[in-house]
């Protein structure tokens, strides 16, 4: 493992490889939680960090479960520890520092069903990284749903302001289309090569 | 116990993918053939229609302050069931789908049904729920697969018709590839695809509710 096996998960997971706009995962957040700049972005963060938790538990998890020969239990076993420390990560908060917590509201439990964090630990899996491979690519794959998340949000504000869309095509599906047109963008970072 | 309005609800009116909005993350991302669709839409179907029953069974016995918990490790077990006899009878799908049938388990379809319909009604009532609800999650799966493949790549039934391996079947050539609109087999296509789908819908129901007044 050197610095570039790093820099290309990195890069994968930020841009080429985008968790939302080329694997589709953390749709529902992603549509859901992106009208406003602000608590999309408080909601990216708090993404980004329980995936790098998670990528982290899962990691040690995965190796506990093979040592007793239990691998069939990971989809049950990963979904548990992230409920587990999603619900952590809000005692935390609310205890440690309450204005971040009530910044994030209710969007933080709403993490556990995340298709990403489940995501991110699967994939994590079955691409066979280290430990430190996995923790580089839940932290990663987070800033990379952050990015998208913040470019969604602010067209979206936009939007709203000065939408003359037909009116079969208010709410989520001018939303779609907006999504699709952003990753149509993001595909062009696909020839992106890091050697 | 209705059967007709339920099916009526699952399939139009409440339909979990055009008018709930849930489950959107598989509904773009495996809708690239139709073995994919059809597959990835009976697996939501069988665990959706199981996890409606026994969550309606078990409705009187889980507390309401962990019920959420519960429900999850009631969906994640037979997520597995399914995922491991995929592996088993079916490797192919398995395969191509990856890592999206564990993910079924943070499907919000499921969860959401969970939460709204089975925990509230008989056993009976939630079993029928869940098929139909499969039904229209399936039904919108099909025609976004078949939509984006035919216009996408010129092909029909991909990985079911046109000979060889099940999974690795080429489909059935309409028009050449060279003629495809090639982006919409691409993610973009998904987004564009199912916005315009939702689009229609609302178009629809909108046309519908103004004829129901206007009587």
């Amino acid at each position: 493992m050197t610095v570039t096996t790093l820099l290309a998960i990195s890069l994968g997971a930020i841009l080429t490889n985008n968790f939302i706009f080329a694997q589709f995962l953390g749709i529902c957040p992603f549509l859901g939680v992106s009208k406003k700049i602000d608590t999309a972005v408080g909601m990216g963060a708090a993404v980004t960090f329980v995936m790098g938790l998670a990528s982290a538990v899962c990691f040690g998890v995965n190796k506990i479960l093979i040592a007793f020969d239990l691998g069939f239990m990971q989809t049950v076993a990963y979904i548990l520890v992230i409920a587990a420390l999603v619900q952590f990560v809000e005692m935390f908060l609310k205890k440690n520092i309450p204005t971040l917590y009530t910044a994030l509201g209710v969007y933080l439990p709403l993490i556990t069903t995340n298709c990403a964090v489940l995501g991110v630990a699967l994939l994590n899996t079955q691409n066979e990284y280290n430990f430190i491979e996995s923790v580089v690519y839940g932290i990663t794959g987070g800033l990379g749903f952050l990015l998208a998340i913040f470019l969604f949000a602010a067209i979206r504000e936009q939007l709203e302001v000065s939408s003359e869309n037909p009116k079969a095509f208010d709410g989520f599906p001018i939303a779609l289309v907006t999504a699709g047109l952003i990753a149509l963008a993001f595909m062009g970072f696909s020839g992106l090569k890091v050697w | 116990m209705n059967f007709g309005k339920q099916l009526k609800e699952g399939l139009i009116t409440q339909n979990p993918v055009l008018v709930q909005v849930l489950g959107m993350c598989s509904t773009m991302a495996i809708t690239t053939s139709f073995f994919n669709g059809m597959g990835m839409g009976v697996s939501v179907l069988i665990i959706l229609t199981l996890s409606n029953i026994f969550i309606s069974l078990l409705r009187k016995i889980i507390p309401n302050e962990v019920r959420i918990a519960c429900y999850i490790v009631v969906i994640a077990g037979f997520v597995t069931c399914v995922d491991l006899l995929l592996k088993a009878f079916v490797p192919a799908l398995s395969n191509s789908l990856g890592v999206f049938i564990p993910l079924i388990v943070v499907n919000c379809i499921i969860l959401g049904r969970a939460e709204g319909f089975a925990s509230k009604n008989g056993v009976g009532a939630s079993a029928v729920d869940g098929v139909c609800q499969g039904i229209g999650y399936t039904l919108v799966l099909i025609v976004m697969c078949v939509f984006r493949e035919f216009f996408g790549s010129g092909k029909f039934g991909g990985g079911l018709l046109g000979g060889g391996a099940l999974g690795s079947a080429p489909g059935i050539t309409i028009f050449p590839e060279e003629f495809g609109i090639k982006v919409l087999t691409l993610p973009v296509g998904g987004f564009l695809t199912l916005g315009c789908l939702i689009a229609l819908m609302q178009w629809a129901l909108a046309k519908s509710a103004k004829k129901k007044e206007a009587k």
